[in-house]
């Protein structure tokens, strides 16, 4: 948890959704799975309209100027006191933790580590913010998911794990090396696509080993890369995000 | 369609030489992790503690380096201060001269591959052995080693027999037991004929003086044994406060390195030999070597001189399992030689420009580092540097652009309604690098720019209705 360790603790139920650019551009349907999620638990999801991108792309580029200017944009957008929850753990880590780095010279430093605090990724507002320790429904399904590398030194991924394994009907299955990262890593995709491939086949091989129902992960880049690929190679793979499997499960409620 | 340079190795990087790559850093990695979590309830406690130490040492090298000097003196061993490369190799040659020394073993140092000592003085006439087996195969095969700890990861047995039989060392047998047995009865005589032994050092204690070699072959002693002069080669950064920390370094050394409990040869070494011990050399000379890393220490990268040389970073990380350690033109290969290598370079920084952006910054490499170098936040750091200097490099895409979009909302909106263009254009018409080299590997899911908007409008505005359609 070292990367958190500093965080505001959540009083309130008010939050504001950071949708992520992927999924404004891409995988919708996360981002809606992700606000009847909240909604579910009682929160009052607002979705500032002004907001793009957290700055990642620019960040990992080493455009440090050009990532700066957007996350000033992001700080700007997402003003106030109320927790910012995204359903990824990798643009939350860029948030409490990137920004933080290239911000340490910049006067409004305290601006962006104060946004930095109220950040959560998604599972980890869930379980570890809101005290949630199960979810309702039902979702017949062996899953197997997995642990995105920007959720590292975060309760992201274990409070995902424990969500997942209470719903009724799932079983989750380990897939080998989970530590190995998927290939994607924005940029370093299009720039080392060689690479990038080979590093995806491999996590392909360690999921189809264990035969899983589904493929889930708490960040859309990863499934995005390994679900692309699969389709490439003409491999059968079912992908999800977590906040996706959560309103499944809800639809199913007896 | 340009890709990254490590990238273009990778791509081309023969099966075999894939093969012993990836299957060598993989066992490593799963050998080290099972180690330490059997042995320690907490090994990242060692690794925050161990980090402090070093850092400790690195912030303060500079009231560290005389105290270290004044105790190796006042033990009777000579201290020499080499500023760059040429001049570490200056040193060890004048004191070979001055003793009329014709041969030299060498025990494995990476600061002698990064001085490139063995060439410099071959062309001096004399003879510099390797005498770590890996490092003898490499030497044998005109070679380099692709890793810090296993030099020869890259090459399996076949390759190494068939060079044994080359090199008049015996007909074929690939047998590692074998192969090591020829090894040894080489270097055997030579280690008696040789007149001067060299060595690096893991570890220097400030409070003692005390220089820590730790090796699983014994062949820094049988350098040490046979010869009458020890030269050391030590990079600055390889001090220790105490005499105590060895504890906690030797355990996570060996474990983070070759995951063993204990590595099979420590030598402690307190000073040439004292009168009345039976032994050892009688000429000690420690040569202290900077190359770069003042350099270092002045950056905001400072922290990678933490580095104890354990190649865990290397073994976890998928990048380097992909493309090898010679894709990184560097003596320090994997994730900390993609931040250590540019920077020593120092004004010569942008011609391994390219080195901090073979990662995914997956963190790999961090969480499994003894000293806890936050490595994927220092390749950042370099990515920003190279950027700031105007170092073009291929596979980035401009960011400009994309910033100010992003710090445009309307400007946003209509680029995610107007991107829907790709959903009806051949991505080979679309001359966005990019996207072609996302393409070159993997399908593009449909654009459904504003979806997600849209959606939330139609539901905040008939509450109820608003459900997600099913997928």
């Amino acid at each position: 948890m070292t990367l958190t360790s500093g965080r505001a603790p959540v009083t309130g139920k008010r939050v504001q959704l950071m949708a992520t650019c992927l999924c404004d551009a891409f995988h919708d349907d996360v981002a809606a799975a992700t606000v009847e999620v909240l909604e579910h638990l009682g929160c009052e999801v607002a979705f500032p309209e002004g907001q793009t991108c957290c700055g990642q792309p620019a960040f990992n580029g080493g455009d440090w100027d050009s990532s700066r200017r957007v996350v000033r944009h992001t700080v700007r957008t997402f003003s106030g006191d109320d927790p910012v929850v995204v359903p990824s753990g990798s643009c939350a880590a860029m948030l409490f933790h990137g920004a933080a780095l290239e911000f340490e010279h910049e006067p409004d430093l305290g601006a962006v580590q104060g946004l930095g605090r109220r950040t959560w990724e998604l599972g980890d507002y869930i379980v570890n913010g809101l005290g949630v320790r199960s979810w309702p429904g039902r979702l017949d399904a062996a899953i197997a998911l997995h642990r995105s590398c920007h959720t590292r030194g975060t309760g992201s991924s274990e409070a995902v794990a424990l969500l997942l394994a209470s719903i009724d009907g799932v079983r989750l299955v380990e897939i080998g090396e989970a530590e190995q990262c998927c290939g994607f890593g924005g940029t370093f995709s299009v720039g080392f696509p060689h690479i990038s491939a080979a590093m995806g086949d491999l996590k392909l091989d360690h999921v189809r080993a264990v035969r899983p129902d589904l493929l889930v992960s708490g960040d859309t880049g990863c499934l995005m890369h390994l679900s692309g690929l699969a389709a490439r190679e003409g491999i059968k793979l079912r992908t999800m995000h977590f906040a996706q499997v959560l309103r499944d499960a809800l639809r199913k409620r007896g | 369609m340009r890709t990254q340079p490590i990238d273009q190795v990778a791509a081309g990087l023969p099966a075999e030489t894939k093969t012993a790559v990836y299957e060598g850093s993989k066992i490593g990695h799963e050998k080290r992790t099972k180690l330490l979590f059997d042995h320690y309830g907490d090994p990242n406690r060692l690794r925050t503690l161990a980090g402090e130490i070093k850092q400790h040492v690195v912030e303060n090298l500079d009231t560290y380096l005389p105290a270290v000097e004044a105790r190796l003196v006042a033990n009777g061993a000579k201290v020499h201060w080499a500023a760059t490369a040429e001049a570490a190799c200056e040193a060890v040659y004048s004191i070979l001269k001055a003793r009329g020394a014709k041969k030299l073993v060498k025990a494995k140092t990476m600061v002698s591959e990064e001085i490139e000592l063995a060439d410099y003085l071959e062309k001096r006439g004399i003879e510099a052995l390797e005498t770590d087996l890996g490092e003898f195969i490499v030497q044998l095969d005109h070679d380099h080693p692709s890793h810090i700890i296993k030099p020869i990861i890259h090459k399996n047995r076949r390759q190494i027999a068939e060079l044994f039989e080359k090199s008049g060392l015996g007909a074929y047998d690939d047998e590692p037991g074998m192969i090591t047995q020829r090894a040894r009865q080489f270097l055997r005589h030579k280690y008696l004929e040789a007149d001067a032994g060299l060595t690096g050092a893991n570890f220097v204690v400030a409070e003692s003086g005390r220089l820590v070699i730790v090796t699983n072959e014994g062949n820094s002693r049988f350098c040490l044994a046979a010869t009458r002069c020890h030269i050391a080669l030590v990079g600055i950064e390889k001090i220790l406060p105490r005499d105590r920390d060895l504890a906690l370094f030797l355990n996570l050394l060996a474990r983070s390195g070759t995951a063993q409990q204990l590595t099979v040869y420590n030598e402690f070494i307190l000073g040439p030999r004292a009168a009345g011990q039976p032994d050892g050399p009688d000429e000690m000379h420690v040569i202290f070597v900077d190359n770069g890393r003042t350099d270092v220490l002045a950056t905001e990268c400072r922290d990678i001189l933490r580095c104890i040389r354990c190649g865990a970073c290397l073994n976890v990380c998928p990048v380097y399992r992909q493309a090898g350690g010679h894709a990184y033109r560097s003596v320090y290969p994997g994730p900390v030689g993609a931040v250590l290598s540019p920077l020593l370079l120092g004004r010569r920084f942008p011609e391994k420009a390219d080195l901090p952006k073979a990662s995914s910054l997956c963190g790999a490499c961090n969480e499994v580092c003894p000293v806890d170098i936050p490595i994927p936040d220092l390749l950042l750091r370099l990515r920003d540097k190279a950027h700031a200097e105007g170092i073009k490099s291929p596979g980035t895409p401009p960011m400009g652009f994309w910033a100010l979009l992003a710090t445009q909302p309307a400007a946003w909106k209509a680029a995610l309604a107007g991107g829907r263009i790709i959903n009806h254009i051949p991505t080979k018409l679309i001359p966005i690098p990019a996207l072609r080299a996302w393409e070159s590997k993997r399908d593009l899911p449909p654009w459904r720019g504003g979806e997600f908007r849209k959606w939330l409008k139609m539901r905040r505005k008939q509450p109820g209705k608003g459900q997600s359609p099913p997928k």
